[in-house]
């Protein structure tokens, strides 16, 4: 999606109902970050929105850019966001012979996830763990970098990299993580928003 | 993280300088060199733990020699193609040449014309601001014929123009700056 540089445009503030039903909208899109989102998105904080190529739009707050969204589809959180709140968002990871291409803007493929050093979701009970807080449904990453929901095709997802602390990547499922597993083969995330693209570079100020 | 801290803002990250990814994908970034160089330099901590040899060891164990040679090659040919650019890049910078045109616009009316300032990555429209602002004269930025644009400033300010150039934007070399004076033809000023 990023590939290319972007360069930055005006950015327009947006009317408090429109930053509302965004608010809404990512709570629900996310709904691990509901006990941080007045953290994310404090009340009195404007939020600015950018308007970028191919009907993308980014939106910014204080000069932070926090998630951007194509047309109506789903919003997804910028990877700035995520390295500050990495526990809220549904993650994958991928082997360390994967990240170099995610990170030239590959569609990610299955084997990259399915090897040993990549990590799809496990389902268990997740018995005996505390939520991240009030109103966040008990989900979340075990000590092996496991997820512990499969996730579904459509849903965004963070990239997570073998051996590295950071998210590499943002995007779309292309693919359930249950149907990867079975197949084993194929795209999983076919334009992402990974580090070191033209929406990273992007200067927001 | 070692020098990520918890605060009701979240994890705060520390970016390399260099390529402006986390610290531990440098090594994808094409300038791994200047990177190692500016996180010793910077973040000493995490430079041991990133680049030590232990851990660069860890890393590459998981792959196999086939894939590990892949990688090496893909890296080199990367920071080749990096440091192909960046040579570009400096040389393009050491023969732009920013000319300072003094334009005769009535008898004693003069105005100044800027141009040559977008090689060095400057925002003409930011810059025409500023020297508005300096000089407490119009400052836009036209159109030329040929192309491109330039900075118009209202007023003979060639000389302050050079100074403040020097002075503000660093990254312009004084040899690089050319002072231009422009007369209209003889007939046409004089009648």
């Amino acid at each position: 999606m990023f590939k290319k540089e972007i360069h930055p445009g005006p950015k327009q503030k947006l009317k408090s109902s429109i930053q509302r039903s965004l608010r809404a909208n990512f709570v629900e899109t996310y709904p691990l970050v509901t006990p941080f989102i007045d953290d994310i998105m404090p009340k009195k904080a404007s939020l600015e929105q950018m308007k970028l190529p191919d009907r993308v739009s980014l939106y910014v707050q204080d000069g932070i850019p926090l998630f951007f969204q194509h047309d109506n589809d789903a919003l997804l959180p910028h990877l700035r966001l995520v390295h500050r709140f990495p526990q809220c968002f549904p993650t994958i990871r991928i082997d360390r012979g994967a990240i170099r291409f995610v990170l030239s803007g590959a569609t990610l493929m299955a084997p990259g996830l399915t090897s040993p050093g990549g990590r799809l979701p496990r389902p268990d009970a997740r018995e005996g763990k505390e939520t991240l807080g009030e109103g966040a449904p008990n989900e979340g990453v075990d000590e092996d970098g496991r997820w512990s929901r499969e996730l579904e095709k459509g849903e965004p997802v963070v990239v997570m990299a073998e051996g590295k602390e950071e998210a590499c990547a943002v995007g779309v499922l292309a693919m359930g993580t249950k149907e990867c597993k079975e197949k084993g083969k194929g795209p999983v995330i076919e334009e992402a928003h990974f580090l070191g693209d033209g929406l990273w570079r992007l200067n927001v100020d | 993280m070692a020098e990520s801290s918890t605060t009701n803002q979240g994890r705060v990250v520390v970016y390399c300088g260099v390529c402006k990814l986390p610290p531990e994908y440098c090594e994808y970034g094409g300038t791994t060199k200047k990177c190692q160089e500016w996180l010793s330099k910077n973040h000493s901590s995490l430079y041991e733990r990133i680049w030590s040899v232990e851990a660069l060891e860890a890393a590459t164990a998981s792959l196999s020699v086939e894939a590990q040679e892949r990688a090496a090659k893909d890296a080199k040919k990367k920071a080749a193609k990096a440091e192909a650019a960046e040579q570009k890049q400096a040389e393009k910078l050491s023969n732009s040449v920013v000319t300072i045109k003094r334009i005769e616009r009535n008898k004693r009316k003069y105005v100044t014309s800027v141009s040559g300032l977008e090689a060095f990555g400057l925002d003409l429209k930011k810059v025409a601001k500023d020297f508005g602002k300096k000089f407490a004269t119009g400052s836009s930025v036209t159109k030329v014929p040929s192309g491109g644009e330039e900075i118009v400033v209202q007023g003979d300010v060639s000389d302050e123009i050079e100074e403040f150039l020097l002075e503000k934007y660093k990254e312009i070399p004084e040899d690089n700056i050319e002072l231009v004076e422009d007369k209209k033809k003889k007939g046409s000023a004089a009648g």
